[in-house]
């Protein structure tokens, strides 16, 4: 295995985006990606694109032909699929890119992310379709049930309170001011969060990340590619993924993600560091205990004391370990398919010094993206 | 979605499971195939046992309040589950029973679907 250089990003604009269409964020994502690395489109050799479900939420299927023509890449003829892995689509795809590149198969690859919910359907009902739909969903355990029932259970055995979930959102609304691309860039107070109505108890809207449309894409070369291109590539150390049984009920502990356990261990491992060595991270805050788990999975903190982190600041933008500069699921939009992707643009981002009025002090750095109830993790180890 | 649900109907009434000879563990709902043995696995159906105490809920606040539980059964078996009671009798650790009911009905001419919900146990 080779190593792997990301050499370009690009991000449409999140958020509820009435007047565009798939076709045109996709695009636009694309488009930025080629221009960042300086490249043409015919130097591309292939894509990967994470998409959960362009059927229930276009009533399109074969979402990488279409991305690939519309890009202009079907003049190329290039090799372009689809992953899905519900909303760890995105991150998955960026993996499948690396091993592509890694494995010297090809040496310049496109990961692209694409989700547009505002068409057709309900979108947390579409998204909920990551759970077991058969003996979950069909007794009402929908997605926010179900971490629900996890935010309880952890507030139950940890002391963990509804304040401190609060205080993950709040914390990612501040960093999303600082994001052009986040959906809400607005500040938002502990009180907001408390007296939002509840969706499930004990998560409350202001606790749940919005459904929205956005796309992303990152460009993936090989080291000897990436030094003649440019000159601030951003290596990828480590990108690994686990399963989990996919119903809460089928796990020994709803407390602790397994998958991210075992993704965050390998991932270490491949990079030869530890924990304690991330500097930044991006992590899958699609509802507010989400954050905490993986504070505690990822190994920032010990099992039960996630909610320490956000007390005492320290993954606050200035903090010891800052997570979700970006502003996170909550403040950015979850765009489903795409997040995955959007989260190693941030992360170069941040590596590179582009970052802007987010921009933390970091030379490594982290990604986790979920999906679901964590039956799929993606754990991406970055550095400059 | 009428034979998706009917395939199953006798899971969803009589709340079985399966038991595997060789590991002895339970499971919810029931495998053809033991996923700690895998093929060494001997996996049998069994019916489980009607009590539990509720690990975790919450309460869906769309609409009507709904509660969807975490339910660990006497034999350590976990099942999610809806509780048939009103949000002011629930709380972690209180003991519930199996109930036949009625889970909600695929539009006006579609059928209706029953299965296993739980109340508080006296």
């Amino acid at each position: 295995m080779r190593r792997v250089a990301v050499v370009g990003v690009g991000c449409s604009k999140f958020g509820e985006l009435w007047e565009r269409g798939f076709r045109d964020i996709v695009l636009e994502a694309g488009a930025e990606a080629l221009a960042d690395a300086e490249l043409e489109g015919r130097e591309i050799e292939a894509m990967y694109v994470g998409n959960m479900s362009g059927g229930r939420y276009l009533g399109q299927e074969h979402i990488a032909a279409l991305i690939a023509d519309y890009s202009g890449l079907a003049e190329f003829g290039i090799p372009a699929t689809r992953v899905e892995a519900a909303d760890a689509s995105g991150g998955l795809a960026v993996r499948q890119a690396y091993m592509a590149v890694a494995s010297g198969l090809h040496e310049i690859v496109i990961a692209a992310g694409a989700e547009k919910v505002t068409d057709v359907g309900d979108p947390m009902e579409i998204l909920s379709a990551s759970v077991d739909m058969e003996w979950e969903g069909f007794v009402g355990g929908n997605l926010p049930a179900l971490y629900a029932i996890i935010a309880r259970m952890h507030m139950e055995s940890f002391g963990t309170t509804e304040e401190d979930l609060a205080m993950v959102s709040v914390k990612n609304h501040r960093n999303g001011v600082k994001n052009p691309k986040a959906q809400f860039r607005r500040e938002i107070k502990v009180d907001d969060v408390l007296r939002s109505p509840y969706v499930a108890e004990p998560l409350k809207l202001l606790d749940c990340a919005s459904i929205s449309d956005g796309a992303a894409a990152v460009i993936l070369a090989s080291e000897d590619v990436a030094r003649e291109i440019t000159d601030t590539p951003v290596y990828i150390e480590a990108c690994t993924q686990a399963s989990d049984y996919i119903a809460l009920h089928s796990r020994k502990d709803i407390l602790t993600m397994k998958a991210v356990v075992k993704a965050a261990r390998d991932a270490y491992k491949l990079a030869r560091i530890e924990a304690k060595d991330i500097q930044v991270a991006e992590v899958h805050d699609s509802f507010t205990i989400a954050e905490i788990l993986a504070y505690e999975d990822l190994g920032f903190s010990e099992k039960g004391n996630g909610a320490e982190l956000i007390r005492e600041g320290v993954t606050e933008i200035g903090g010891d370990l800052p997570v979700n500069p970006s502003g996170g699921l909550k403040a950015c939009g979850h765009a489903v398919g795409a997040t995955g992707v959007r989260q190693i643009v941030e992360l170069t981002l941040q590596l590179r010094g582009d970052a802007e009025k987010r921009q933390v002090d970091a030379e490594r750095g982290l990604a986790l993206s979920i999906g679901g109830t964590g039956a799929t993790a993606v754990v991406s180890i970055l550095g400059r | 979605m009428v034979p998706r649900f009917w395939r199953k109907i006798k899971y969803r009434y009589d709340l079985k499971g399966s038991y595997c000879e060789n590991c002895g563990n339970y499971h919810y709902p029931p495998r053809n195939f033991c996923p700690v043995c895998r093929r060494r696995g001997r996996v049998k159906e069994v019916e489980l046992p009607d009590e539990g105490r509720v690990l975790s809920y919450t309460i869906i606040r769309e609409g009507e309040p709904c509660i969807v539980a975490l339910i660990e059964l006497d034999n350590g078996i976990r099942i999610i589950s809806q509780l048939s009671c009103d949000p002011s009798e629930v709380e972690i650790g209180i003991r519930v029973r199996k109930a036949f009911r009625r889970y909600g009905e695929d539009g006006e001419e579609g059928i209706i679907n029953y299965g296993t919900k739980f109340v508080p146990a006296n």
